[in-house]
């Protein structure tokens, strides 16, 4: 399966190398240089590169690309998904993913992708599994670990492995027990020049942080749980009993984890609700033109909130990549701040809250190559925002029980529906 | 082959110096870190020398400290093997994690310094035969991964002894271990087959994925191998790891293709009808009706697509999309558009994975439009899309699009057209011309359009269009003269040379429709014809042919004019152009023959070109696969074959289905996800494995008593499977002494196991153990005779086989029996669907907790539950509940208790009671409790404080009480936050039993025991329904929570439990007399308990 595997920052230097066969000479990466050098952007080197005798499939995070050499078939998405658990037990481990902190814990980087894979298969992939085998580098063990010379790698065995329940560690013991989940739904939406939704779509997750000792077994119930007909989930989650009953049961992994992700579309046919499925929470009011022969272009933009239950629209930020005609702006927002970057053409303006009394604005020129033609398309508007305490598909849990242990554990659980892809077409 | 080896060459040299550069840069910083944890990383050559020192010293710190750099050279891909001797020293080191370090260290360097690397084998050797199977585990990866030939044998023996090692994990290791010896010495093949064979029958999920793995990289054409471990791989696949899964899935997709026939031959009736037939478990239908029809899928087929199923909510994306692949290649055309919303969902994973899956969807999107079309809009564009992820996009949009779509997709394509990233611009042209071509209605309207944007400003969206409307043009070239004429005029304006191409031979082509521009456009060319393009060049001169044929009075010297510039062009193919042209138009006396055909060569009707999908011809690979994405034959690529006309035998899947499934139904008490799989075989299909049993373990008692059912006797149910699966497929496969004496250590193997369990009971413990190890393999081979003849009884009762006569009587006799068991049973097994469990469906909303986890812990593995008698699930749960407080008393609080009969998780002495308590009140109770109990000495295990109750609201909560094998009150206190009630649960004496399952033949040896004092009955008049309709075990197992013991005589049933404290056997014989009377005998050493049952069991036989 996985044969090697290359780390190559954004300059395009390998920066660590792991073979679990036989070494394959890092001169295979060229191909992968040869693509990246085509690519207008970063994002655009295709993730499957055949070479001569190998295949290379890359993953690129944290602008960092993980290049994993193949010989033979397989499906690539096994080996995407697998890279992709590895950034993310690398993000896991420490905090962030990038060249810098991968250099600097080469050695558990190394420990970690050893247990990983054996002979290219993956082995332990579970993040509990792992952290009992090899602990996460703190700043204090790391201090105490050079004093004294003991060792990030756990001393017991990782009986966690052999359970069977794979995903959770096992002698779990917490003074305060708590699960706390959080509901965050995003909202995927593409938005026409008049303001009628194209498609809108609602992503949800619930994200977990369960700290409770033993070896607990939850249930968390909906109060409308006929919302959730597309889910994928965590693997402790019994399929069974959520077929049957519309339930969540199971016995968490320790820690952060994510219980399930949903995906609530426009396009659900379902007989009771009407096409107006996902409510779109604010609206853009905009007017961009440029004439033609002019060097001059108009900017307007107006948000304001529309169906958000009562909540307010926070962190509410507009990008917008303008037309490479344009050489400056002169705008001024209502509130907030704006910046525009005249190599990239991006503009991005920091609203923060929107206030429904007073809705801010973006008004003001733009300045664009004398001589140039007027672009033929008027940019796209990116919006990210965030509302808080309410999930935007309405999912409401109804209640998390826990059995199998004896203590009361503090429960908590928090809505946030968050701008995903959510895009204003002008 | 030249440039491409030339330029690894070069860059093989760049390669170098850019280490150079690196090594350079990295000279520096090194002095200010050394000796800090964290600045391993800049470990420069020159430090190699105090890296030996270090490693040679005393000290731990300092040797660890020389492992993380050494460590960190190897990551930066820098050569550390001339530390060699150093490293390897260490290898038997008490500290783990420079254990661990070494370990990697040698991995990587075993290959290059081989002689070396000999020295640290004994320490493997040593290691791998540790008692603890981690260090055994590890032990064998290194030693496998140390990829030395001479030690291949030392390999082969580890891995053949891991291979029955008792730890899965260990096993587990073994099979990849297998790969590893696999890769280094090809030789060894057929050895390793064995292996594999070997391990293929291991029943853990541990080790399934891994095997099967192993199985596709050294064997995948042993397809033979998989028949017998088939449906156990169907059923353990939900527990198996996901990356296993993936494996499995994929290996199972290549085995059903050549298994089963095709489902798709039919119109959907069929497949509608077969899945009817299905749910409705009608085994009636089945087993007549299949002459009538001319497709029924194999049940194993359809085993496979229900257990794969679930598998579309995993998380893991790969997941996923083996099992979509699975259904695409697998399923019946109705039944694939199942994957289409998971599909969908994976889209907004990230970037790499919507590019896999939107290159499937591409492809299934081609054949299937209907799967894909209502999720039309998650494929529209976004700006922020990579352009691949856009051009796949639009792939899909484009196959999708149809008439009564098209024009949204049209307008959104508008939106496209006007993209700044220009190459996405240009496809959606020609997407908008696929569109035009496949929709005719359209045609015009899409022609108009890219004729607009003829007048755009880009350039590439302006060559873009042209070459579209070229390719439309020729579709239907009548009526677009004026199309022409434009695009005439806008010719000086583009520069794109394929556009000009384009344009050139659009008017050569149709220069007849043109007449007069067409002259001047040659006119044009031949002043600029030096500085074109080669292409342009070429169209140019075909133009010039074309015209000459047909307008040779305008055209002759521009001609001739063009022809000579060609003639000297630098360009050879263009020197060959002219040279053919001149030959061919301008006739001379020599070759006047071909000149004579100038016009219908040049001038042909030419075939319009077909606009059509890039991913048309994907699909001669299998979906999901690299093969599939890069569009070439990957190495390794298995083919996947066309179905088989004929379905092969499906026997040879049969083997060990039949008894691991009767000894499993009974205990399929428990909930988890594990669950679907087990009880899964042909039995699903039909109406429950109760039937079938009941009928095979009669005929086969009739002739001789020895059959499977007794053979195991005393043994644990589990173990009797294994020898007697095992048995069945010496049967079939003819390699008898050496598989039976296999499952003989199989069996022992387990044994040593039984202690592990938490939650099974063990009744008669260990005393037993010793003489059915004998007993095993003495009956197993004794018994297999009679065996093989019941065994194909029950199988053709299974299966459609239309079979003689007699086989017929069999079974309408066998079946009428258990008919009312059968009923019983029903409403379990409609709720049942999805495996769920037996269990009542009163408890639904509360009891899942037991269950399940047990379920969970328990289901890892199906091979280390055992017990001497298995306690399995009830047989009827009374849906009566008893008033524990009422409402009245209870100051609004009521509570009913009654007993659901399943085993008690918290102790296994207790007897489970389930207490619904409701709030009749109008205002909340708190924290309502169980207060002082008396006797006080009872054991009771509360349920958790139930902190609110909110009028009207009912909660239901279970407890354990030990009632001690006694029929006395529990009394205990129920207490709300304010007030204290005196409650007491008063069980009748059936509910202090639970159910055991045993062979007839146990239950007589146990009845043996328990005679005399032991042993009570009484005869009855039974009331007229009773003897009759109704079966017996009804009223039986009403009063009592007692198993069916299988009876091979129509007039006698047997019942079987044991007390829920004590743990004795209790077992209930109920012997049907003539003139309606009835014997009840009821042996057990509680005698009190005993005299109780059969006065209950008097009432209800006699009244009933």
């Amino acid at each position: 399966m996985i044969h090697s595997l290359f780390l190559v920052n954004s300059s395009g230097d390998i920066f660590l190398e792991k073979h679990w066969k036989s070494v394959v000479s890092r001169s295979v990466c060229d191909y992968f240089f040869e693509a990246q050098e085509r690519a207008s952007e970063p994002e655009n080197v295709p993730p499957v590169i055949p070479t001569p005798h190998h295949y290379l499939i890359s993953v690129l995070r944290h602008r960092i690309y993980f290049v994993a050499v193949i010989q033979s078939e397989v499906p690539p998405l096994f080996v995407i998904e697998f890279l992709h658990r590895v950034v993310d037990t690398f993000q896991d481990y420490f905090g962030v993913c990038t060249e810098a902190a991968i250099k600097d814990n080469v050695v558990v980087v190394y420990e970690l992708l050893e247990e990983m894979l054996d002979n290219g298969f993956p082995l332990a992939t579970e993040s509990n599994i792992l952290k009992e085998l090899i602990k996460p580098p703190t700043i204090l063990r790391t201090v105490v670990n050079t004093i004294t010379g003991s060792t990030n790698v756990g001393e017991q065995l990782p009986t966690g492995q052999l359970s069977v329940v794979p995903w959770r560690r096992t002698g779990v013991k917490y003074t305060n027990n708590e699960a706390y989940f959080d509901v965050v739904e995003e909202i995927d939406a593409i938005i026409d020049k008049s303001g009628s939704t194209i498609t809108a779509e609602i992503q949800g997750v619930i994200d977990a942080c369960v700290k409770l000792t033993g070896m607990p077994d939850l249930t968390l119930s909906f109060m409308n749980p006929r919302l959730l007909d597309d889910v994928s989930f965590h693997p402790c989650v019994r399929f069974k009993r959520w077929e049957a009953e519309r339930i969540l049961s199971f016995i968490p992994p320790d820690g952060n984890f994510r219980l399930l992700s949903y995906h609530v579309s426009s396009q659900n046919l379902h007989p009771l609700r009407s096409a107006s499925l996902v409510a779109i929470p604010v609206y853009v009011k905009h007017n961009i033109t440029f004439r033609e022969g002019s060097s001059q272009g108009r900017f307007e933009l107006t948000l304001g909130p529309k169906q958000t239950m009562g909540k307010g629209v926070e962190a509410v930020l507009v990008s917008s990549q303008l037309p490479r005609g344009v050489l400056n702006t002169n705008l001024n927002p209502t509130q907030g701040t704006y910046t525009f970057d005249p190599v990239t053409k991006l503009l991005s303006w920091d609203v923060g809250k929107i206030n429904p009394q007073k809705l801010p604005s973006l008004k003001g020129s733009m300045s664009l190559q004398a001589g140039a033609s007027k672009p033929d398309e008027n940019p796209t508007i990116n919006i990210q925002f965030k509302i808080q305490q309410s999930a935007l598909s309405g999912l409401k849990v109804n209640r998390l029980d826990m059995y199998g242990e004896k203590y009361k554990p503090f429960k908590g659980i928090k809505y946030m529906t968050k701008a995903g892809k959510f895009q204003v077409r002008t | 082959m030249l440039s491409m080896s030339t330029n690894n060459l070069s860059y093989n040299d760049q390669g170098g110096t850019d280490s150079a550069v690196e090594v350079g840069q990295e000279t520096t910083p090194t002095s200010s870190n050394a000796g800090a944890g964290f600045g391993l990383f800049s470990v420069d050559f020159k430090k190699n020398d105090d890296l030996k020192e270090m490693l040679e010293s005393n000290k731990e710190s300092l040797k660890l400290e020389a492992m993380k750099r050494v460590v960190g050279l190897i990551a930066k891909g820098k050569n550390a093997s001339e530390l060699f001797p150093a490293v390897v020293k260490n290898v038997a080191s008490k500290n783990i994690e420079l254990k661990k370090l070494v370990y990697v260290y040698l991995v990587r360097y075993a290959e290059e310094q081989q002689d070396l690397a000999l020295l640290s084998i004994s320490t493997f050797q040593r290691a791998l035969k540790d008692p603890n199977q981690l260090i055994r585990a590890s032990a064998l990866r290194v030693l496998s991964s140390i990829r030395v030939p001479i030690i291949v044998p030392i390999m082969m023996l580890a891995i053949k002894e891991a291979a029955s090692d008792m730890s899965p994990y260990v096993r587990k290791t073994s099979a990849h271990a297998i790969q590893k010896l696999y890769s280094l010495d090809q030789d060894q093949k057929d050895l390793l087959i064995e292996v594999i064979e070997k391990l293929l029958k291991d029943k853990s999920t541990l080790v399934a994925g891994s095997v099967v793995m192993a199985f596709e990289e050294v064997c995948p054409d042993r397809i033979d191998l998989i028949h017998k471990n088939y449906r156990k791989l169907c059923n353990l696949l939900v527990d198996v790891e996901e990356w296993g899964q993936v494996v499995i899935i994929s290996m199972l997709t290549r085995y059903a293709r050549t298994q089963f026939t095709s489902p798709w031959k039919e119109d959907g009736v069929f497949d509608e009808h077969s899945e009817r037939a299905f749910y409705e478990s009608d085994e009636e239908k089945t087993r007549n009706e299949p002459e009538a029809k001319p497709y029924m899928m194999d049940p194993d087929h359809r085993l496979l697509l229900r257990n794969t199923k679930p598998l579309l909510q995993s998380r893991n994306t790969a997941v996923v999309m083996s099992v979509a692949q699975l259904y695409w290649h697998l399923a019946p055309k109705n039944e694939v558009s199942i994957v289409t919303k998971s599909l969908v969902r994976l889209l907004r994973s990230h970037r790499e994975v919507q590019y896999i899956v939107l290159q499937n969807i591409a492809s299934m999107s081609i054949q299937r439009k209907g799967m894909f079309e209502p999720y039309m809009k998650s494929f529209y564009v976004r700006s922020t899309d990579a352009t691949h992820i856009k051009s796949l996009k639009l792939e899909i949009l484009t196959s999708l699009a149809n008439e009564a779509n098209i024009s949204t997709v049209l307008r959104e394509f508008q939106t496209y057209v006007k993209s700044q990233d220009k190459e996405f611009a240009a496809g959606t042209i020609q997407a908008i011309g696929r569109c035009a071509t496949n929709i005719s209605e359209v045609t015009d309207t899409c022609l108009n359009g890219l004729v607009l944007l003829l007048s755009n400003r880009d350039e590439t969206v302006v060559a873009e269009s042209v070459v579209v409307i070229r390719k439309l043009l020729q579709t239907q070239p009548t009526q677009h003269s004026d199309i022409i004429k434009h695009m005439a005029k806008l010719f000086d304006n583009i520069t794109v040379p394929m556009a000009r191409a384009s344009i050139l031979w659009l008017m050569g082509e149709y220069c007849e429709r043109v007449p007069k521009i067409a002259p001047d456009v040659l006119r044009k060319m031949a002043k600029s014809f030096t500085s074109e393009e080669d292409i342009v060049k070429l169209q140019t001169v075909n133009l010039a042919a074309k015209l000459y044929l047909t307008n040779s009075k305008q055209t002759k010297l521009l001609t001739q004019y063009i022809l000579n510039l060609g003639k000297y062009d630098q360009n050879y193919d263009i020197r060959d152009r002219t040279r053919f042209i001149r030959q061919l138009i301008v006739p001379n006396d020599k070759n006047g023959a071909l000149s004579k055909y100038a016009h219908r060569i040049l001038l042909a009707p030419k075939p319009a070109p077909l606009l059509e999908s890039a991913y048309k011809d994907r699909d001669r690979y299998q979906l999901g696969t690299l093969s599939h994405t890069i569009n070439t034959k990957a190495s390794g690529y298995l083919e996947l074959s066309d179905w088989p006309a004929v379905a092969p035998d499906q026997s040879v899947r049969n083997v060990e289905v039949i008894e691991p499934v009767k000894e499993w139904a009974p205990s399929l008490w428990k909930t988890g996800k594990s669950k679907p799989a087990k009880s899964s075989d042909d039995k699903f299909y039909s109406d429950s494995g109760e039937e079938e049993e009941e009928g095979s373990g009669s005929s086969s008692s009739e002739d001789g008593s020895s059959s499977s059912e007794e053979s195991g006797s005393d043994a644990e149910s589990r173990v009797e499977n294994s020898s007697q699966s095992s048995e069945e497929s010496d049967e079939s496969s003819s390699q008898s002494e050496k598989s039976s004496s296999e499952s003989e250590s199989d069996s022992e193997k387990k044994k040593r196991k039984t202690k592990t369990p938490l939650q099974k009971k063990t009744v008669k413990p260990t005393a037993k153990d010793g003489d059915s190890d004998g007993n095993v393999a003495k009956e197993a081979s004794s018994s297999s005779a009679e065996e093989s003849s019941s065994d194909s009884e029950s199988d053709s009762d299974a299966h459609t086989d239309s079979d003689s006569g007699t086989e017929h009587k069999k079974k309408t006799k066998s079946k009428a029996k258990p008919k009312v068991e059968v009923k019983s049973k029903k409403e379990v097994s409609l709720l049942d669907l999805g495996d769920f469990t037996p269990a009542p469906v009163t408890q639904l909303k509360s009891s899942i907790l037991s269950p399940s986890l047990l379920g969970d812990l328990e289901g890892m593995s199906l091979s280390n539950v055992s017990s001497t008698i298995q306690v399995s699930g009830p047989a009827f749960v009374p849906e009566k509940s008893h008033d524990l407080l009422h409402r009245m008393t209870g100051k609004g609080l009521s509570a009913q208790y009654q007993f659901p009969r399943q085993p008690c998780l918290y102790q296994p002495t207790m007897v489970s009671v389930q207490i619904s308590l409701t709030n009749t009140s109008d205002h909340p109770l708190e924290q309502i409790h169980i207060g002082d109990r008396s006797p006080t000495g009872l054991n009771i295990h509360c349920f958790n404080t139930v902190e609110c109750l909110e009028p009207e609201a009912s909660v239901t909560v279970f407890m354990g009480i030990d009632f001690n094998d006694s029929t006395q009150a529990a009394n205990f206190q129920l207490c709300t936050k304010e007030d204290h009630f005196s409650v007491s649960i008063q069980p009748a004496v059936g509910d202090l039993f639970l159910p055991i399952t045993m062979t007839e033949l146990d239950f007589r040896k146990e009845q043996g025991k328990l005679l005399g004092m032991n042993e009570s009955s009484a005869t009855i008049t039974m009331a007229a329904e009773n003897m009759t309709s109704q079966p017996i075990s009804r009223p039986v197992a009403t009063v009592a929570n007692l198993g069916v013991v299988p009876s091979g005589q129509d007039d006698i049933h047997r019942f079987a439990g044991k007390t829920a404290s004590s743990g004795a056997v209790v077992l209930v014989t109920v012997e049907l007399r003539e003139s309606s009377t009835a014997l009840i005998t009821i042996n057990t050493e509680k005698s009190v308990m005993g005299s109780m049952l059969l006065r209950d069991l008097k009432q209800a036989l006699a009244q009933a």
